[in-house]
């Protein structure tokens, strides 16, 4: 094993054990995403696929590092989205409980600080997400929609290096206990 | 069970926040009741910021878009540029007042001259979900908005609430993959199902292939969802090929082209005739009613009931239990029946409505042309349940008459046919099919 691939699995993760979150910022960051999944494409629609609430939620768990509260936080957020569709509630609170879960399990063996990390996480779990609302949108409501797989994978592209700038920027949100 | 819960803490937790998540779908599916404190605390706590900045950008975009376009354009002219540039802005802003009162006057002229009762509202915000086409609006229930209301503008339809909060509403655009209305066409008056594709064109479904759809042939809304009024524009065809069962009709709506920002939410709709419709030859003629008779002959089927032998056999028996004294029912079996060899000619008694009255206590006459049915085998074979039994009159006469069905009223004959004069229509037959 190699100094930087033992680094990779051992070292401290994003979470600090010091690093706390505000709690404001725990509940404006959130709705900021929400709120500009909502009001945003209405001028660039492009920017729909854009899953800032996914990001949020990924970073979080990172972040924090137990996976409690990381679920619970996908599921909050989860939630939020939810009340906004039209769907029934529970869809994304289901999708990114799981999100939550497993990044923050994630983040317990990878140093989730490395760029590289953060780029193939963020696209793993924007694949997730989808993928698994489709599989529950299928499987709880009868919903015949299709998915694109290659357009998941390039729109998992793309959230994937927005999650690189996103993650420095909620970074610095952080405070030293 | 201690340790199982300390070893796999993590696990538990998570197990059971989405065992509860899926207790909530369960229940909302199977009772199609929403949870509305989360959607409501939800949404009041994101429309409001939605509308501030809707409200801002409106109003400060235009200025700050054009600073910007102004600080790039100083140079060597200065001062002409930045009278150019003021000129400009006044332009623009002109420009953008017209439009918007062009667009608000377009939208209240449509909602005064629509016979439905309307109320204008504004697209605030998207709704979440990739696949999802739904817009939140600024008016809601205070506004007297419910879900299921249909959302319109002058050139189409444009989607229907699907929830209303006191002050917005969520409407599911009709591009929408789960949105679905009936829809019917111009020319041809096909009926068929709007479905959304979640893309800018929508789908009308159910339409054989054996139909004929034109590519550029519009597309009104039948009135048969009870949601949207019969006789708004949907869209026009853009490709109509034939499927496997069913013709897959493709559909620019017409309502969305630009993009929605005002919007009409149709209170209470009012159906309307679908504007230049080719009204198709009806597949048969109704015939008119024929003229009441003067005065009812007695025995004879009142008016509104079929006059078929059955009926007229009918009212034989029954003068001639009037005549002899005896009333059907009664008496033991083995009593007198009456003398049915005493029958008066079938033509003799009962006469459909309009046909040349015959007096019903007329003497029968053996020697006339019509068919005597002295016999009840003489019945036609048309009426079963009275020519059973030829041997034995008593018996024939207690089984039950032949029921007579009230006629179901007929509609006005249309004006572009031709009245018929037919003394006795008893069967319209159906012609022209």
């Amino acid at each position: 094993m190699t100094e930087y691939t033992e680094r990779l699995l051992t070292d401290a993760p994003r979470k600090g054990a010091a690093d706390r979150f505000k709690l404001i910022w725990l509940v404006i960051v959130p709705m900021i995403a929400v709120l500009s999944q909502v009001y945003v494409p209405r001028f660039i629609p492009f920017l729909a696929y854009l899953e800032l609430p996914l990001l949020i939620t990924v970073h979080f768990a990172l972040s924090r590092g137990g996976p409690i509260p990381a679920l619970f936080y996908g599921m909050f957020i989860g939630l939020v989205q939810d009340s906004l569709s039209h769907q029934p509630i529970g869809m994304y609170g289901i999708v990114k409980t799981l999100v939550g879960y497993f990044a923050a399990q994630v983040s317990m063996r990878f140093d989730v600080q490395n760029p590289v990390v953060t780029f193939i996480l963020g696209f793993f779990f924007y694949f997730f997400h989808q993928f698994f609302y489709w599989v529950l949108s299928r499987a709880l409501l009868g919903e015949t929609l299709g998915f694109d797989a290659q357009q998941t994978l390039v729109f998992g592209l793309l959230n994937a290096a927005v999650a690189l700038p996103l993650f420095r920027l909620l970074d610095r949100l952080r405070v030293a206990s | 069970m201690d340790f199982f819960l300390s070893r796999y803490r993590h696990l538990t937790v998570l197990l059971i926040v989405i065992a509860a998540q899926l207790v909530l779908i369960a229940y909302q599916v199977k009772t199609s009741n929403d949870i509305p404190l989360i959607r409501v605390w939800a949404v009041t706590a994101v429309t409001p910021v939605e509308q501030t900045l809707e409200f801002v950008r409106r109003y400060t975009w235009g200025f700050v878009e054009d600073y910007f376009v102004l600080l790039n354009v100083r140079g060597e002219n200065e001062k002409l540029r930045r009278d150019n540039g003021e000129l400009k802005i006044e332009n623009n802003y002109l420009k953008s007042e017209l439009s918007t009162a062009d667009r608000a006057r377009a939208l209240s002229v449509f909602q005064a001259r629509s016979p439905s009762k309307t109320v204008a509202a504004r697209v605030i915000g998207n709704g979440t979900g990739a696949n999802s086409r739904v817009v939140f609006v600024d008016r809601g229930s205070t506004s007297g908005v419910e879900a299921g209301m249909a959302v319109i503008t002058p050139d189409g339809i444009v989607g229907k609430v699907v929830d209303a909060y006191p002050t917005s509403s969520l409407v599911m655009l009709i591009t929408d993959p789960t949105f679905a209305a009936g829809v019917v066409s111009q020319k041809n008056g096909v009926h068929g199902t709007l479905k959304g594709l979640g893309h800018a064109e929508c789908l009308v479904d159910y339409v054989q292939n054996e139909e004929h759809v034109d590519a550029g042939e519009w597309f009104y809304t039948s009135g048969d969802d009870r949601i949207f009024p019969k006789g708004f524009p949907v869209g026009q065809v853009t490709a109509a090929p034939n499927g496997k069962t069913f013709k897959e009709i493709y559909v620019s709506p017409s309502g969305m082209q630009g993009g929605v920002e005002e919007v009409l939410i149709v209170l209470q709709g009012v159906h309307q005739e679908v504007p230049g419709a080719e009204i198709a030859s009806p597949a048969y003629n109704i015939l008119a009613p024929p003229a009441a008779p003067a005065q009812t002959p007695e025995g004879a089927p009142a008016p509104g009931t079929l006059a078929t032998d059955a009926d007229r056999l009918r009212a034989i028996y029954k003068d001639v239990g009037v005549e002899q004294k005896h009333t059907y029912g009664e008496g033991a079996p083995g009593t007198k029946p009456p003398d049915f060899t005493k029958l008066p000619s079938l033509h003799g008694v009962a006469q459909p409505p309009g046909a040349p009255p015959v007096a019903s206590k007329a003497p029968p006459n053996p020697s006339a042309s019509a068919p005597a049915v002295a016999k009840p085998k003489a019945v036609p074979s048309s009426s079963p349940a009275v020519s059973e039994d030829h041997a034995d009159g008593a018996a024939s006469a207690r089984k039950p008459a032949a029921p007579t069905f009230p006629m179901r009223p007929r509609p006005p004959a249309p004006a572009s046919t031709a009245p018929v004069t037919n003394p006795a229509p008893a069967n319209p037959v159906p012609a022209n099919r």
